[in-house]
This record gives structure tokens, sequence and C-alpha cells, in this order.
């Protein structure tokens, strides 16, 4: 149920990934004062943006979840929920290297993003504690997506009181995300964009395969086990 | 639904009174943590952003006490099943619970406040007063409303104690930076400030939020 349509999509992503890294390699003009570590920008920011997306994206599905009672779009919700926790695990390594090599420091407590990042990712990381210590499955998926629900609102929140935070003190002259880029540099970043969305989206569908194929694998052999029990 | 809301809060607040297990315990650790800051800081007066987060932070650590107790009495006598067997409205359930831990906070926060003035403030705490009592307000709703739902999040778990604090500390971080903020000028020597409707804004919106959420998922919560 999950696979319609998943070889093209797999094609695509391949393709988009590599004319992202193509596109970052040799089309992409060195930045003039960062050179040539600036170009983990083109994985950072699409990987923090896909998984700030992946989130609230649970979250929508967790409302899903709640008003139809159907148990799939918990699923759902807990797999766009953990492949974002990834994503933002690679999203703190690679924030953090870029700082160091920008800014000469692992950390910067005056990152409005980057702070906001870490808070949102911790918060989600109580997710699998919360999910995993609740036994029964309709209970489980139903506390789940009451914490996506409140988790995914959360994240706008949570930016928005940082940057006040940070904004009475460091007054921003740059955005990060790209509002003036070189025209090179922009088409680059879109295409890296698209890439790992359709990465995420990619492996959103193959989890959901597998996990639905597991518990149908489980569910066989416990029939089984009975009938042959009788 | 009001009726039965002040109803299950009547009752909280009658164990509250005869059991007095969760204001006293919350005043106590505030004082307690009070006396850690003081050796942790090796200061014995503090004023401005220090002053400031360290009331904040102590704050909501006593209201991750509160939070994990709120629904302790019903979990461990069973009294769940019987509430939930009652034909009791969600909403008045969580209006209730959130009002319960409203008033827990508003009680630890007259202790707790001026106690901090004697111990560890420099400035004078009467200075900042009116300020500072709105500030307080407007962050026990939201706690209130943020604790009440994770409270029922983490009742139905096998870890509650150790899902609450995960669970409640980040999402009150915005709150923290409202309040500790807006708080910060109120209890330095002299200081004004000018940022305060634009924290008391946050923190008001940060409350509207959580507590249409918390109405809004409620229902999904605590049914057998």
């Amino acid at each position: 149920m999950y696979s319609k349509g998943f070889k093209p999509l797999a094609i695509a992503t391949v393709v988009a990934i590599a004319v992202s890294f193509a596109l970052v390699f040799f089309y992409a003009p060195l930045d003039a004062d960062q050179g040539f570590v600036q170009k983990i920008f083109y994985v950072h920011v699409p990987m923090a943006i896909v998984a700030l997306c992946g989130f609230v994206a649970g979250g929508i599905m967790a409302i899903k979840h709640l008003r139809s009672g159907d148990r799939s779009w918990d699923m759902r919700s807990y797999v766009a929920i953990h492949l974002s926790i990834i994503l933002g695990t690679g999203v703190l390594i690679t924030g953090a290297i870029w700082a160091k090599a920008s800014w000469g420091h692992w950390w910067l407590w005056d990152e409005p993003v980057l702070v906001s990042f870490l808070i949102v990712f911790l918060l989600y990381c109580v997710y699998y504690p919360l999910r995993f210590s609740i036994e029964d499955p309709d209970r489980q998926a139903r506390y789940s997506s009451v914490f996506a629900i409140a988790a995914g609102a959360f994240v706008p929140i949570n930016f928005a009181a940082v940057r006040l935070a940070e904004a009475v003190t460091h007054p921003r002259v740059l955005s990060q995300t790209g509002g003036n880029l070189p025209g090179e540099m922009r088409l680059t970043f879109l295409v890296s964009i698209v890439a790992m969305a359709l990465l995420f989206v990619t492996l959103w569908k193959l989890e959901l395969t597998a996990k639905n194929a597991s518990m149908q694998l489980k569910r066989l052999r416990t029939t089984l086990e009975l009938r042959s029990a009788t | 639904m009001i009726r039965t809301a002040s109803a299950i809060l009547r009752k909280d607040l009658t164990i509250e009174l005869r059991t007095k297990e969760s204001v006293p315990a919350m005043t106590l650790f505030t004082v307690t943590v009070y006396v850690l800051f003081h050796f942790g800081l090796d200061r014995d007066s503090l004023d401005g952003e220090l002053a400031s987060g360290v009331l904040w932070v102590t704050l909501l650590l006593a209201a991750v006490i509160g939070v994990t107790r709120l629904f302790a009495t019903e979990r461990e006598q069973g009294g769940i099943d019987s509430l939930l067997l009652a034909p009791v409205d969600r909403t008045a359930l969580f209006v209730a619970k959130a009002t319960a831990l409203f008033l827990y906070l508003l009680l630890l926060e007259i202790v707790a406040v001026p106690v901090f003035g004697l111990l560890l403030l420099g400035p004078d705490l009467f200075a900042a007063f009116p300020e500072l009592a709105a500030i307080l307000l407007l962050a026990d709703i939201g706690l209130a409303a943020v604790g009440a739902l994770v409270s029922a999040l983490a009742a139905e778990t096998r870890a509650r104690e150790l899902i609450v604090p995960l669970l409640l500390l980040p999402l009150v971080v915005p709150l923290l930076i409202g309040a500790a903020s807006a708080t910060e000028p109120l209890l330095r020597e002299g200081g004004t400030s000018e940022d305060l409707g634009r924290y008391l804004a946050l923190l008001g919106g940060y409350d509207l939020v959580f507590v249409l959420i918390a109405l809004a998922v409620f229902d999904y919560l605590l049914d057998d």
C-alpha cells in the first residue's frame, strides 16, 4: 500500500542528488570570504529545512490520525518524526562544522537558528521514550499523536521566541537562508532543497513499506502458530 | 462543565490541603536550590541577568515537581478509573487540573519570590513589584496549561517521573526566554525595561497557543 510509485520516486531522488552534488562542486562559485567550506551550506540548510518541515508534517499527520482514528496515519507521523530526528542530528553536526570553519567556534549561542534547532531537537528526542513506554498499541498511537501535534505547534513559537530574544542584543544583518544569494548559488541551493526533500520522501516510503511488511509478517506468523496449535 | 471542573478542583485542593504533598515540597525545593546556587556561584547577592536566570530556572524546576504529582494521586489509588467512568468531560478535567496547578504555582511564588529577595537578591524586590507580578501571572498560565497537558501525556507511561521533566523543560524554553528577559531589567539597580511590552506579548501569545492546543487534544488523552 505504501510502495505505490516507489520506483520512479527513487530514480528521481538519485538523479536529483547527483545533479545537486554536481552543481555544488562544479557549478556554484566559491564563496569570497569562506572559500570551499561554505559548500556545506548546500547540505546543512536544506537538511534543516526538510527536518523542520518533517516535524510539522508529522504533526499534521497526527491530526489526521486523531480525526479519522486510522492508525496508519500514526505510523506515517512516527516515521516522519523519526527521519526528521536523523536529519536533525546531521543538521547539528554540519552546523557545528560550518560554525567552526567560518566563525572559529563549534557552537555559537547568538545564532538563533542554531539554538532554536537544538531546542526543537531536544524536545523531539523525548518522542521515543514517550512512545515506547506505552504498551497498549492503541493508546501508544493516540498519545504519540498528541505529542506530535503539541510539538509541531511548538516549532514556530520556539523559533519566534529565540529570535525575539536575540533580536534585542544582536541585530541580524544578513539572512542565512538565502534571501540575497547570487544567481548560481541560489539555483544550486534550490536544487539541493528539492533533492533533500525527495530523499526524505523516498526514505519515508521505504521505512513505511518495511514497517508494514514486518507487521504483516508478524500477523501471519501468529495466525500460523494458532492454526498449527489447534 | 464549569460545575464539574470546580468539583474536581475542590477535590484536588482538599487532598492537597490534607496531605500537603505538592506545594510544601515545591517550596522546600526552591529554597534548597537557592542555597545550592549561593554555593555553586559563590555569590552573596545577585542582580540583573544572573538574578532573573536563577529565579526562573528554580521556579521552572519546582514546577516539574508539581507537574509530576498532578495526576499521581489518581494513578496510585486508582481514582482515575472512577473519574473516567463518571460522565466527566475531558475538557472539565483539563480545566480543573490546570487551575489546580496554577494555584499551586501561585502559592509557591508567594513564598518563593520574597524568599529569593531575602536570600539572594541584591536590589530591592519591591521596586520590581507590579511588573514582576504581571510576568509571574502570565508565565503561570502558560506553565499550568503545558503542565497539565504534559502530566496527562506522561500519566500512562511506565517512566512517568522520567518523561515529565524531559518533556516539560524543552516545551517551556520560550516561556523562560520571555519571562527571564522581561524580569532581568527589573532586578537591576535603577534598571528600566523598554522591551517589557514585547516580552509580555510573547508570554501572552504562548499562553494562548498552548491553552488552545491543550483544550483541543486533551479529549484524546486519558480515555479507556
